[in-house]
């Protein structure tokens, strides 16, 4: 958004510089239009014959209520793991050279080539009472499987190549020599570490934390695998979409959809706006 | 060099009416698509090959069947969304019922058009419990008691569960003098016994059988029996004292049929699961077949008389029985009130 407002500022001053604007803005709309806003609006459409009150009604039903509110925390709580997970693993990518390092790059992006539902009966068979992962945990005393902790296992497996994606090329790009003039400075390594490095990486840790939560806020083929799928404990937003459907209760499905999708936006500016935020206090990303 | 174009180009028409011609070939052979519920798979396998090869005999026509499973609802759900199904075997009546409300693409009294509620097979609930029924369990009463863990799926989403559902209600009613405050309580225990609610029968049978969920599985009798034949001497089949009649029923999806010129061959292949040769197969599949003249005796061994309830006679038909139970806010969600 903030480049495509900088380009367009660019592009009134000087229109001569990169012909072709008028076209490809046409394009962009139109794609935008028909591959995004054509299928909300439809979306929208479909859950506005419930009128406002039904919406409310909606809304603050204590099932619909409880299954948003384990839908958007775990998918956070997952996003956070994957965010601290991601950015280590990136870290070690990045900066250290050992055997097997393309094996373990390639394996990054596995969670997202695999169908979510075969990954949804890899982690219930893994983490099952049963399990190898189960067993001794359960002998711990510890649940995973059929409970809201699976939701946040699934959110964590499906989520992590997005921040270890997002961190990598930033990492990878960032300025040796930036490190060495705070160390000649006199920064010690902590310093050099939270004062030179993070703010570089961060927004890009924070795209990769926003893809990671939508993606797991949205997935439903994994997660119904490993959640136990009860009322009001482990019944996740997108099952009880399902459950109206299968209702042949369109409006009903549309309008929990249209309440996550308004949700997610919330989240997703939030995270928006903390990168600007970050951005403007870095002075504008990582090559400064 | 004008003539070699010539040739050439008429050459090349030619070969490209052959291909045509091979086309059209392919297409003259009837395909109809038999959208059906998860359990059924194995049964329609053996009887889509009797019937084409009865079909390739009677008019020389060659029939390929498709094959669509998926749970009930979802089923007729995409046919409502406009899959061109010639023919729908599902779980329950509900289902074909929404899609003739929704859709017209058949009429409302379908089930009057082929004998038996158009259910040319049955099959009833019952239990699945590991090998010596360690928590010995014999009826729906033994599932209600502390500390045991009943696998059923979510009557949400999954039609066998509804079936499931319902007969312990049968059970439950049967016990309490008709009082449905105590059918209710006794369900309300029932469900909170159960630690995991699949979204279809296979879910919850690999929860049990796999992942080693639970004391018991209530289940389609037929699954059940596929469940003993795929893990050999781990787990024993219980019948409880009462249960349900299950009646899946079939129909022709007129307008669908009519689009696609299948409306013989798909009318042919209902009324043949009728015929004694395919109720033989329906036997062998363990399902409970209407007529048992040609079915293998051991077949028939399996299926115990069992007092059994019917959706028609003891619940006022699907249509009722989905209001009451399953709708939303109804029975079912009301056992999960907090």
């Amino acid at each position: 958004m903030n480049v495509a407002a900088a380009s367009s500022r660019v592009f009134a001053r000087a229109p001569s510089v990169l012909p072709g604007f008028g076209l490809t803005l046409g394009l962009t709309l139109t794609w935008t239009s028909l591959i995004v806003i054509l299928p909300l609006a439809a979306l929208f459409w479909r859950a506005s014959g419930l009128g406002f009150g039904g919406f409310v009604d909606l809304a603050s039903d204590a099932r619909v209520v409880s299954a948003l509110r384990l839908s958007f925390v775990a998918a956070i709580i997952g996003a956070a793991f994957n965010a601290a997970a991601g950015l280590l693993i990136a870290w070690v990518l990045v900066r250290y050279d050992f055997a097997g390092k393309r094996l373990v790059d390639a394996m990054i992006d596995l969670p997202f080539a695999l169908p979510t539902a075969v990954s949804g009966l890899a982690l219930a068979a893994l983490y099952a009472p049963n399990g190898w992962l189960g067993a001794p945990l359960a002998q711990l005393g510890i649940k995973i499987a059929f409970t809201p902790a699976g939701v946040v296992v699934a959110c964590m497996f499906i989520g992590l190549p997005f921040v270890v994606r997002q961190v990598q090329p930033v990492l990878a790009d960032l300025d040796r020599s930036l490190e060495e003039a705070a160390a000649t400075l006199g920064a010690s390594r902590t310093q050099t570490i939270v004062r030179v490095i993070f703010p570089a990486i961060l927004p890009a840790l924070l795209t990769g934390f926003a893809l990671a939560f939508a993606r797991g806020v949205g997935e439903y083929g994994s997660i119904i695998f490993i959640a136990g799928n009860l009322p009001f404990t482990s019944e996740i937003a997108p099952l009880l979409i399902i459950i109206r459907l299968e209702e042949f209760n369109y409006q009903g499905a549309t309008a929990i959809a249209v309440l996550m999708l308004l949700m997610s936006f919330a989240v997703l500016l939030a995270v928006n706006l903390l990168q600007s935020w970050s951005r403007r206090r870095t002075g504008g990303g990582r090559h400064a | 060099m004008d003539r070699t174009l010539t040739t050439r180009s008429f050459l090349l028409l030619a070969g490209l009416l052959l291909l045509l011609a091979s086309i059209c070939e392919v297409r003259a052979d009837t395909v109809l698509l038999n959208a059906s519920y998860d359990p059924t798979r194995e049964l329609y396998e053996a009887i889509n090959k009797e019937f084409a090869a009865d079909w390739k005999a009677k008019t020389g026509e060659k029939l390929t069947i498709r094959q669509s499973h998926g749970g009930s609802g979802k089923q007729a759900r995409s046919v409502v969304d406009g899959l061109g199904a010639d023919v729908v075997t599902l779980a329950l009546a509900a289902d074909i019922d929404q899609i003739a409300a929704l859709t017209g693409k058949l009429p409302a009294d379908w089930q009057k058009r082929l004998p038996d509620n158009s259910s040319p097979y049955t099959s009833t609930i019952n239990f699945v419990v590991r090998k010596g029924n360690p928590k010995a369990i014999s009826d729906w009463s033994d599932l209600v008691k502390p500390g045991i863990a009943v696998i059923t799926p979510n009557p949400k989403t999954s039609g066998g569960a509804r079936w499931n559902f319902l007969a312990a209600w049968a059970y439950a009613t049967a016990h309490s003098d008709g009082d449905e405050a105590k059918a209710r309580a006794f369900l309300t225990a029932l469900y909170k016994n159960v630690p995991v609610l699949d979204t279809g029968a296979r879910g919850s049978t690999t929860s049990f059988a796999q992942r080693g969920l639970g004391d018991v599985l209530i289940s389609w009798e037929n699954e059940s029996y596929l469940i003993l034949k795929q893990f050999p001497g781990q787990f024993e089949v219980v019948y409880p004292t009462i249960s349900i009649l299950t009646e899946p029923p079939v129909a022709v999806v007129d307008a669908n049929a009519a689009a696609n010129g299948t409306t013989e061959a798909a009318t042919a292949y209902l009324a043949f699961l009728y015929t004694p040769q395919a109720q033989k197969l329906i036997a062998k599949n363990f399902y409970r077949p209407r007529d048992i003249s040609a079915a293998d005796a051991d077949d028939l061994a399996r299926f115990p008389e069992i007092a059994l309830v019917t959706i028609d006679k003891d619940f006022g038909g699907w249509r009722q029985a989905q209001k009451k139970f399953f709708a939303d806010n109804a029975i079912f969600d009301q056992i999960y009130r907090p």
